[in-house]
């Protein structure tokens, strides 16, 4: 009997669950058809609005991402090895990671920032800066890849970079962990006013990119955290914020929070680079890598610098003053219109809000509260524009729309809160799900913001997902800000951890996205331009095969000759001329990664065979229906061998 | 209670026996595994391959309708051509056999020079729009010919070098 109520409850709760199933598909398309599930909608073969450049953080590497989609589109390797394209594996790639340490494979890549001409984004570079072992790098926005990586000396922890000035003259480092300059041997405890923070601008060549150190400005031994630059008015100054002006060295939760107030520091570098055009600044012996990407030869080099010219600030007469800002600053924020510097005491409630005007006022008016190692902090009273009553906690980050609204988040608080600049009044406040760092409008670092949607990018993420075992990506949420009130659209999977991200509209790169690289301009020293060219060579236990690929076979694809103990360099190059027809290339026991080529590329990678007998090599990327075709063999002997070097393709 | 839980399994087992039966017939007919299979004469109707076709009013599809091409043999661009075909086309043609795809050797006298420039500047809409070109894609192994990105001025230089082979 109970068994027949059993079964009786069992299809009850099943009849039960298929009605309710057919409930919920017409509820679910109700939700479809929300405002909400629309904004972010972008129909199939349908094309996004912008482009989202976020740091993946610990990753080392930069994601692109449509917005407001919030899909992921590609993830551009940078700081970090990056298997799926050989990128710091390939022998082409592998120089960009040379630093002063050695190979450096990994880093932490932080502030992306896009390039910009008179104040407005020109989309020609990103800028990000690798954290841990100090550099910068700049991606080339037309093939989407690294073009060069530089060094940063005298620096420990680059975090206040890499942002650049209104016309890109310069790109910006700083030092987050003050260091002694030049490293010495000697006690922690002796930290205070011996160690130094190294603020380092990069000239950046307008028609190149490239960039080059040119000078360097050896500040106290604070902490330097974040930067932006001046615009329009207040172009041609540099505001860093600082932490731990107690210069502690241990228990800095503690030793650095007892100071009311930090500072930001205003540098004039246009005032700097007079001084140093003047034949000012001192040259120190020091030693940083210089890595620069060749498209042309698909090939990167280093360079050892051996030299920096650094800058006194106190000899620097009106280049260089502090504004005292409360509660350990982190966000250092600059307005449109360059009139406002946001400084976010991130242990306060309020948002400090310097104004430019009044600081010049105050600078031209000696309106001094005191100096620090000779460099003149002014007076506080004097020089703030306002202040954010917010009742929020934890202010980090301010971005900006074109409506003359501010947008800031609350780590503590897990908020973004809209304020209105000038008269500070709080218009709105929205939840983030949870912890939000850094928030990024397109274009909200720049004269010309466009202040359509705001992307939170979070620290926690705790059950916005499905969960995935103890580790998971970062959340961030997309928010529509064309109205009053801030709506909440969407949330999406990020690399943590997202520090910053840089927006642009879609058609300032779209146009411009390289579709092939061609073949008749591919200067690689090691290309084989003609398939009659293809061949493989020895030099001593150096084997040299040079390769050519289109679909759906290599050439050669048979090779003999080769010995256990020769080091074999692969040197491919993808024939094909048209969009999206990547080939792989990948070989049994390789000790690297495999090589993604792109048409019209040309990529090595080092094969050193340790075992007798007759090994495969295959295409990665499905090229054509006869893709599983595309492989080959190399025959491999014992190093005492006296097989000829032979290679074929077909009968020939 | 006890009996009605077996009744219910009986069922079961008897949807489960209905199942199997199925299964089993058809494997009796497909039970073909080490016997010698029927030789069954086919008639064999003499095809002729797509590559051997002669069609000299078929256009193609693509970006070339109609092209006059004069009497005489243009030496220039033959060097032209001949240098393109080395560096772009090698990879899968040979000039006088089938490699990859097949040889252009002769190619003139079976198809019209806008057919030819077609394969050359849309090999995906002519595999997709004209049936030759689809039959060949199929003679060939399903091998696709790759769009090399050139433009209509070496398009035509490759046929001139063709039609000197």
């Amino acid at each position: 009997m109970k068994s027949i109520i059993k079964g009786l409850a069992v299809l009850t709760i099943i009849s039960t669950a298929l009605v309710s199933c057919n409930n919920q598909g017409t509820s679910s398309n109700g939700a479809l058809s929300s405002s909400a599930a629309e904004k972010v909608y972008v129909a199939p073969g349908e094309q996004d609005e912008f482009y989202a450049f976020l740091s993946g953080g610990y990753s080392g590497n930069l994601t692109v991402y449509g917005l407001p989609s919030g899909r992921l589109f590609k993830e551009i390797p940078v700081f970090s090895q990056f298997p799926t394209s050989g990128y710091g594996y390939s022998e082409e790639t592998k120089p960009l990671l040379n630093t002063s340490f050695g190979f450096v494979p990994w880093d932490d890549l932080h502030h992306p920032d896009i390039s910009q001409t008179n104040g407005i984004l020109d989309g020609r570079w990103v800028f990000v800066n690798g954290n841990n072992t100090p550099r910068i790098a700049r991606i080339d926005l037309s093939t989407f890849e690294t073009a060069e990586i530089i060094e940063v000396p005298n620096c420990a922890g680059n975090h206040s970079s890499s942002y650049v000035t209104e016309n890109t003259e310069y790109v910006v480092a700083g030092t987050r962990f003050a260091v002694p300059v030049p490293q010495r041997d000697m006690a922690i405890k002796d930290k205070k006013g011996n160690f130094k923070g190294a603020l380092t601008f990069y000239k950046v060549d307008p028609e190149t990119g490239r960039m080059n150190l040119a000078f360097q400005v050896l500040m106290p031994g604070f902490d330097y955290d974040k930067a932006h630059p001046g615009r329009g008015n207040s172009h041609g100054w540099f505001f860093f914020t600082t932490y731990n002006t107690e210069e502690a060295s241990t228990l800095m939760e503690v030793n650095a929070s007892q100071n009311d107030k930090d500072f930001i520091a205003a540098l004039n570098w246009l005032k700097i680079e007079e001084y140093v055009a003047d034949g000012g600044g001192t040259k120190m012996p020091t030693s940083y890598m210089h890595n620069v990407y060749d498209e042309k030869k698909h090939m990167a080099t280093s360079t050892q610098i051996n030299e920096v010219l650094t800058v006194d600030p106190t000899e620097v007469p009106g280049a260089v003053y502090f504004l005292p800002t409360p509660k350990s600053p982190h966000g250092c924020d600059v307005d449109p219109s360059g009139e406002y510097i946001v400084g976010s005491g991130k242990l306060s409630a309020d948002v400090t809000v310097h104004s430019f005007t009044k600081m010049m006022d105050a600078i031209n008016n000696e309106t001094y509260a005191g100096d620090a190692y000779g460099i003149p902090i002014l007076d506080y009273d004097a020089i703030l524009g306002g202040s954010v009553q917010s009742g929020g906690l934890g202010p980090l980050h301010t971005e900006f729309d074109s409506e003359g609204n501010a947008y800031t988040t609350f780590f503590i608080s897990s908020e973004v809160v809209k304020w209105k600049l000038g008269t500070w009044e709080v218009i709105d406040r929205k939840p983030t799900y949870y912890s939000v760092g850094h928030l990024m409008i397109p274009g909200g670092n720049s004269r010309q913001p466009f202040g359509k949607y705001v992307v939170a990018m979070n620290k926690i993420t705790k059950d916005r997902y499905l969960p995935t075992g103890p580790e998971l990506e970062h959340s961030a949420q997309l928010y529509d800000i064309s109205g009053d009130k801030m709506e909440l659209l969407s949330d999406f999977p990020t690399h943590g951890e997202p520090h910053y991200a840089a927006g642009c509209p879609a058609e300032l790169l779209a146009a411009n996205s390289k579709k092939i690289y061609k073949l008749e301009e591919n200067e690689h020293p090691y290309v084989v331009s003609n398939v009659a060219d293809t061949r493989v060579e020895r030099n001593g236990n150096e084997v040299h095969v040079f390769m050519a690929m289109i679909r759906s076979h290599f050439t050669p694809d048979n090779i003999e000759g080769i010995k256990v103990g020769d080091k074999v360099y692969f040197h491919i190059t993808n024939h094909e001329q048209d969009f999206d027809v990547p080939h792989g290339f990948a070989i049994i026991g390789a000790n690297n990664s495999e090589v993604l080529i792109m048409p019209g590329q040309t990529k090595t990678i080092v094969w050193e065979p340790k075992k007798v007998g007759v090994w495969p090599f295959y295409c990665t990327d499905f090229c054509s229906a006869l893709h599983q075709e595309m492989q080959g063999y190399v025959r491999v002997s014992p190093a005492s061998s006296n097989i000829e070097l032979s290679w074929s393709l077909g009968e020939d | 209670m006890k009996y009605l839980g077996t009744l219910f399994a009986v069922c079961i087992a008897v949807s489960l026996i209905s199942c199997g039966n199925g299964e089993e017939k058809k494997e009796e007919e497909s039970m073909k595994i080490g016997t010698t299979p029927k030789k069954e004469v086919v008639e064999k109707t003499e095809t002729v391959k797509a590559s051997e076709i002669v069609d000299l009013t078929n256009k193609g599809v693509g970006p070339i309708k109609e092209i006059s091409i004069p009497e005489s043999i243009d030496q220039a661009m033959v060097t032209n051509g001949a240098e393109i075909f080395k560096l772009k086309c090698t990879a899968c043609h040979k000039a006088d056999k089938k490699f990859i795809g097949p040889a252009p050797t002769g190619i003139t006298k079976r198809r019209t020079p806008e057919w030819i420039m077609n394969m050359i500047l849309d090999p995906e809409g002519m595999v997709k729009n004209d049936p030759l070109a689809k039959q060949l894609l199929m003679e060939f192994n399903g091998s696709p010919m790759a769009n090399q990105g050139l433009t209509e001025e070496e398009a035509r230089a490759l046929l001139e070098y063709f039609r000197t082979l």
